[in-house]
């Protein structure tokens, strides 16, 4: 029973962390309808900053912690701009396919400019949060388990707030519905897109952040792995669907974290592709999306 | 027009300059012994290519500033396979076919010589891995051979050191699902540990890249055990450790040379304390050899200690020349057998005799891991 409860918390915080990541493919997906395959490199850069930042700070302290946080946030959401102004700006219009094979292009030239900028070699990343561990009764949470969970409903609260209770927000959901429409109405579509892959980038940095923090060794390929399972989790969820996406990350964490426990560890892969299949076959659009035909 | 007046003073320049491109190769490869090096200089298991090529590069400027062997200098040729599988075929290919080497020294990974030797072998030209331990790397062919002990070796070395010196019966095992060298080295730590007595409450598999390992613990946990062997790669092993001391998982953790990079301290730090591995060499053994080796290396690379596989790196060289020299000539098929009668070549990582499987039989030293530092324990001869 203890381990069963065990196995819970480790498939919650696993979860958490796939959520993170999760949460800006499918902001990014919501709005433009296009699947910024850069996200998890951008992630991988936000652990990046991280490590020069946090080397500075005091280590242990939360605000030293939430500090190198904000740096690797900020840091993410001027790089995501950054991407969206010179890449994808100039391709907005054009086939979505040309747009999809940049993305794929943009991440291949992150992962291999990070090795060139930051060294091939995985690095230690500096404790930047208190690394104290809780235990319960035999249930044993570590304190980095806590704050990933805690700072991945936090942030998940925030966005859902962002998107549908600030101007900011609708002008999004507007944008997303009806480009042209949106612009009539005087929305700047610019602006709109801009914020959005900013804030979806900030997502990722923290997210880079977190995941250095539980699992302290980087190297500029460590978004390829997270990257893919947060990207399955967010169409399981239902891509464009803020709650699904978490829902999904939550349900990849759990079902990877039993395998893995369990006699059939060398299946784990297998075996989490075959629910997740199993489940998109019975629900297309994912968990919590919803059937919609396409625009004529 | 003022284009063409602006272009032609230069044509005398490029026509010599093409001149002495042409020529050079030309020049260099009458003169030079050409040995050619496949390694991880970059990626993921960076740290170990970057180790080798530095073991190798000392030991040709060593034998070059002696005068050489046959006569000749002898040249390295490096290609960096980027720790990516099918990289190191590649390289393989592109060194024997356009830079004409006479022999192979790579690599440390066994994945990635396994993918290497085939092409040696088809063209005949001898191939000698610093650090692949896994046995089906020698049985590719007559020419591949290797200066470092092989997994059955290192399993059984450390199944012998838990049953023995730790007097541990029960052994937890975490091992990759896929990588050669992981998979290799638990099976034969389960095969010598189980015919010893030893039980193996539970074997628990990762994917390679994975960071989150708690579920593997927390079944380890569960089943109790005095021991862990984890057979991987310092990335994987660092955070196990790490992650297992969090859950409160206190007994040793065994490993094998996978364990060899300054990393694995860095990220893993205090809670490594109380473990072990096997490895091929121990820059704090005090012997001639040794003391020698780690003086010259730390000397040439701005103070750097040298560990297993820049020894390794070093000693593959250092075979190689030796039968270079016994062989007389750089000739495929009379280097092949002037490698395979090496017998006793005394380097950096100890006494080395080629056994009739190409493989190299050597002792194997066991590190300790006490207040965050390493120390030597002991060596087991063959």
């Amino acid at each position: 029973m203890s381990e069963f409860l065990q196995q819970l918390i480790n498939g919650l915080s696993l979860g958490a962390i796939y959520a993170l990541i999760a949460l800006g493919y499918t902001m990014v997906y919501g709005v433009l309808r296009f699947i910024n395959f850069a996200h998890s490199d951008v992630f991988m850069v936000g652990a990046f900053i991280g490590y020069y930042v946090g080397k500075h700070l005091p280590h242990g302290t939360v605000w030293g912690g939430l500090l190198t946080m904000a740096a690797a946030m900020a840091g993410c959401a001027v790089l995501g701009m950054l991407i969206e102004r010179l890449v994808y700006r100039p391709l907005r219009g054009g086939p979505t396919l040309n747009v999809l094979i940049t993305a794929i292009g943009m991440s291949l030239f992150l992962e291999y400019a990070g090795q060139l900028g930051f060294g091939a070699t995985p690095r230690a990343f500096p404790a930047v949060f208190p690394t104290k561990v809780i235990e319960y009764h035999g249930l044993i949470v570590s304190m980095n388990q806590v704050i990933v969970i805690g700072v991945a409903a936090a942030l998940m609260v925030g966005l859902e707030f962002t998107v549908f209770r600030t101007k900011i927000g609708t002008a999004m959901r507007a944008v997303a519905l009806n480009p042209g429409a949106a612009q009539l109405v005087g929305i700047n579509i610019d602006v709109v897109i801009s914020f959005t892959f900013g804030l979806g980038s900030a997502l990722a940095g923290a997210g880079g952040v977190l995941y250095a923090v539980n699992y302290p060794s980087i190297d500029p390929l460590m978004g390829v792995v997270p990257g893919m399972k947060a990207f399955v989790a967010a169409v399981l969820g239902g891509i464009g669907n803020i709650p699904g996406a978490a829902l999904g990350a939550l349900i990849l964490g759990m079902v990877e974290t039993f395998v893995d426990g369990s006699r059939w560890s060398t299946y784990k892969d297998a075996i989490a592709f075959t629910i997740l299949i199993a489940i998109l076959l019975f629900r297309p659009a994912g968990l919590l999306g919803r059937m919609t035909s396409e625009k004529v | 027009m003022t284009h063409d007046t602006h272009r032609f003073p230069r044509r005398p320049l490029q026509a010599l300059a093409l001149a002495v491109c042409l020529a050079l190769p030309a020049l260099r490869a009458q003169d030079t012994i050409k040995v050619g090096e496949y390694a991880s200089l970059t990626g993921k298991e960076a740290s170990f290519g970057q180790s080798s090529h530095k073991g190798i590069t000392m030991a040709f400027e060593q034998i070059n500033a002696a005068g050489g062997v046959l006569g000749r200098k002898v040249e390295l040729i490096t290609e960096d396979d980027q720790t990516v599988p099918g990289q190191s075929a590649t390289a393989a290919k592109k060194l024997i076919a356009r830079e004409k080497v006479i022999a192979l020294l790579g690599e440390v990974s066994s994945g990635r010589s396994l993918e290497a030797a085939p092409i040696a072998q088809a063209n005949r030209v001898p191939m000698i891995a610093p650090a692949a331990t896994n046995p089906k790397v020698t049985q590719v062919g007559s020419y591949i051979f290797r200066v470092c002990f092989i997994d059955p070796f290192q399993g059984t070395v450390m199944a012998k050191f838990a049953g023995g010196e730790l007097k541990a019966h029960r052994v937890a095992v975490i091992s990759s699902v896929s990588n050669a060298y992981s998979v290799g080295l638990a099976k034969y730590f389960r095969e010598k540990f189980t015919a010893d007595g030893g039980v193996i409450p539970v074997e628990q598999k990762y994917s390679e890249g994975d960071k989150d390992f708690r579920a593997q613990l927390t079944a380890v946990r569960a089943a109790g055990c005095d021991a862990v062997f984890v057979p991987g790669y310092y990335t994987e092993a660092a955070l196990i450790v790490r992650q297992a001391r969090e859950l409160g998982i206190t007994v040793p953790f065994l490993g094998g040379d996978g364990w060899v990079s300054d990393e694995l301290l860095q990220i893993a730090g205090d809670s490594l304390n109380g473990c072990f591995y096997s490895t091929h060499f121990a820059a704090e053994n005090n012997s001639d050899s040794v003391r020698r080796f780690v003086a010259d290396y730390k000397a040439r690379w701005e103070g750097e200690t040298p560990d297993a596989f820049a020894a390794l790196g070093y000693d593959a060289a250092g075979v190689l020349v030796d039968a270079i020299r016994r062989a007389g000539t750089t000739d495929g098929p009379r280097l092949r057998d002037a490698l395979a009668a090496t017998t006793h070549f005394n380097g950096a990582t100890g006494d080395t005799t080629i056994d009739s499987n190409r493989d190299a039989s050597k002792p194997a030293t066991i590190i300790a891991i006490r207040d965050g530092k390493l120390a030597f324990l002991e060596t087991v001869a063959p």
